[in-house]
């Protein structure tokens, strides 16, 4: 039982998760958490219907609305009827299946991945799952999180398993100290930036360095976040004394001793010095400057300072279409300055910055000042929680006395599932995670930026450096 | 679910690189119920304008390739949301096998689950087959999985899945069945890691 060979923290979370490992090395994986919400898990509860079985540990399973829901008006009902269908079957596969849920009119009700950890649901050391690639959000816990398809969900709900094969670990090293008007969001559009859409695919990424240890839990979330947009299907950063204390009090998390063992044990889950990684990437914080997205992928993204490239000074032909079909569909010049481009909406919420301190950020900027004639500003907050508190801070008076929109939480225009849509050609800053063709409504044109950016574009009426409202 | 072992079917190319699952099926369009069929949507805003009409120019809505079987598309094919519902489109379009240099994770193995080959070739063979299609006569192609090959146009290139997943697709498996097979196993490793953690197996009553 000498386990000698140094391990990482990804390492260590699978290991005590392996069931059993089968000669073709597919590990039966335990599953501690999953996440279900209305949109991916219809089918998996209709599966286990038609086969006749149970959900094997319901008390592992908590269960909410979130993609499709309205984000004004709840109390009267949803009036989109497929939607009202997706999430009434929701709540008639729970009631039957005896699946906890968090009704879409309680303060527990939010964002999924948002509500994991401020329920304390999602804890260190886990081995967590949702149907949604967002699940990668949870690895800022120090758990090993990651989003699963629908036949995946149903695996989980009938055996609390999963077949997996470990992936290759990768390390991301942000070292230094970032500038003023930079964040988490923008640590993470730097690192696409670097490895691209796919650079992570294969692996679980772990986020370390100086920059990283610095962020709160929020900071770090948003991270772990956007893994998957850099094809990771998890992130992870090993939890700290900043994870203990954020854990602490949490309604679902250990109390008491119990706490005291817990925290015993997530101490030891940090990396063996020598662990392996298969690949290290290196950013240096001190060089990010405030990012936006100019094009349809999550990669291509430059500091808000530049202009927009033109994909004449690409070599290889194949890119270089890539690039012009972007520069199209987007509606750019290339050569223009991002500053330069206006804005139409403004959304800021999503898994990726919806939480409490992502609404203090926006607020801060927008305060004393107006959102921009012609600019639909809204904000959205991750959970009834994140609402409350918000609410209790002033947050909403300051938001909308500048002139945003104060919604109930929800996925709202991230995904555009709901009435909160782009029409064809509007141009928007968004806090959300993906910038695709069509993402936040047909023909909608996203730049993906941070809380402060996005509320900075709000008040200016295009794109702006927030580090010159200062 | 269904096995795969060969097929000889008609092929078109999607020449784009960072085909998301959101561009596969968007996500408008996933409050359908299976039922209805998820063909119709598939690739919904590459196919079709905003009135709805088919863009003439889509490779699927060329007579050329209309009917195609299998897919060749660029890196990084079906990055992006976990919905699973991008290949029930293509599996409810007709599309029983996809070709790329990459593929993301998720989308690749709900691939498998549901009988839908995700064939890795090289860079070079993908364009190699994609300049076929752009110029062949005859589109149709043959995918032995078996021996992970594409023959296409006198030509035969190699593909790659993992091991596993190719085993599973051979076999047409459900997973459900073999992991509850191992239920005992399952049940005795949740009682030790109550033992070592509870506070992960038994969430206190908030």
């Amino acid at each position: 039982m000498a386990e000698t060979k140094p391990r990482t923290l990804f390492d260590k979370v699978w290991d005590a998760h392996v069931v059993e490992q089968l000669p073709d090395g597919t590990c039966v994986l335990y599953i501690d958490r999953h996440l279900v919400h209305e949109v991916t898990s219809p089918q998996a509860f209709e599966g286990l219907r038609l086969a006749g079985r149970k959900v094997r540990r319901p008390d592992a399973t908590i269960a909410v609305a979130d993609h499709n829901i309205p984000t004004m008006g709840r109390a009267n009902g949803i009036q989109e009827e497929d939607s009202r269908i997706q999430v009434e079957t929701l709540e008639r596969n729970v009631a039957e299946f005896g699946v906890p849920y968090f009704p879409i009119l309680s303060a527990q009700q939010g964002i999924v991945h948002i509500i994991g950890p401020e329920q304390g649901i999602s804890l260190p050391g886990m081995t967590i799952v949702c149907g949604d690639s967002h699940t990668s959000t949870h690895g800022a816990m120090g758990s090993l999180a990651f989003g699963i398809g629908t036949s995946e969900v149903e695996h989980v709900l009938a055996t609390q398993t999963l077949l997996q094969k470990p992936a290759k670990n990768m390390l991301v090293k942000v070292e230094g100290t970032l500038g003023a008007g930079c964040t988490a969001k923008d640590i993470v559009l730097a690192i696409i930036g670097k490895i691209g859409t796919a650079g992570g695919t294969g692996h679980v990424i772990e986020f370390a360095g100086s920059a990283i240890r610095a962020l709160d839990m929020a900071g770090r979330m948003t991270v772990c976040n956007m893994s998957i947009e850099a094809g990771a299907r998890a992130g992870m950063i090993a939890p700290d004394q900043t994870t203990f204390d954020y854990v602490r009090g949490k309604p679902y998390a250990p109390k008491g001793e119990a706490l005291d063992r817990a925290i015993a044990w997530w101490s030891t889950l940090p990396a063996d010095p020598g662990a392996h990684y298969d690949t290290v990437v290196e950013l240096d914080a001190a060089a990010i400057a405030p990012m936006v997205t100019w094009g349809t992928n999550p990669e291509a993204v430059v500091p808000v300072t530049a202009t927009v490239p033109n994909p004449a000074d690409e070599q290889d032909e194949a890119k270089r279409a890539q690039l012009a079909r972007m520069v199209e569909y987007m509606g750019l010049t290339p050569g223009q300055k991002i500053t330069d481009l206006k804005i139409d909406v403004v959304f800021i919420g999503s898994c990726t910055n919806g939480r409490i301190e992502d609404v203090r950020a926006a607020a801060a900027v927008a305060k004393g000042r107006k959102v921009a004639t012609g600019v639909r500003a809204m904000i959205v907050p991750g959970s009834g929680i994140v609402k409350q508190q918000a609410e209790e801070e002033g947050l909403d008076k300051i938001l909308i006395e500048a002139g945003f929109e104060w919604r109930e939480p929800g996925c709202s225009m991230c995904l555009g599932m709901n009435p909160d849509k782009l029409t064809p050609g509007q141009r928007c800053a968004s806090t959300s995670n993906r910038n695709f063709e069509g993402r936040q409504g047909p023909g909608g044109r996203t730049h993906l930026v941070s809380p402060a950016m996005a509320a900075a574009a709000a008040v200016s009426g295009h794109l702006a450096d927030v580090r010159e409202l200062a | 679910m269904d096995r795969f072992t060969t097929l000889s079917a008609p092929a078109a190319p999607l020449a784009l690189d960072n085909v998301d699952t959101d561009q596969i099926i968007p996500a408008r369009f996933m409050k359908r119920s299976r039922a209805e069929g998820y063909g119709p949507v598939l690739l919904h805003d590459l196919r079709f304008d905003e009135a709805g009409a088919p863009r003439p120019d889509f490779v699927l809505n060329t007579p050329r390739h209309a009917g195609a079987k299998v897919l060749v598309g660029g890196r990084n094919f079906g990055s992006g949301s976990s919905r699973e519902a991008a290949v029930y489109a293509l599996w409810d379009y007709g599309i029983r096998c996809v070709i790329a240099p990459s593929f993301g994770d998720i989308f690749a193995s709900n691939a498998v689950k549901n009988g839908l080959l995700p064939a890795r070739v090289s860079e070079e063979d993908a364009a190699t087959l994609l300049a076929w299609l752009d110029s062949a006569n005859d589109t149709q192609l043959q995918v032995d999985l078996e021996a992970c090959t594409i023959t296409a146009g006198g030509q035969t290139i190699p593909f790659s899945i993992d091991p596993v997943r190719r085993t599973q697709l051979l076999n047409g498996w459900d997973d459900i069945d073999l992991t509850r097979e191992r239920a005992a196993a399952i049940a005795s490793f949740r009682t030790a890691r109550a033992q070592a953690e509870p506070w992960a197996i038994a969430p206190p009553a908030a």
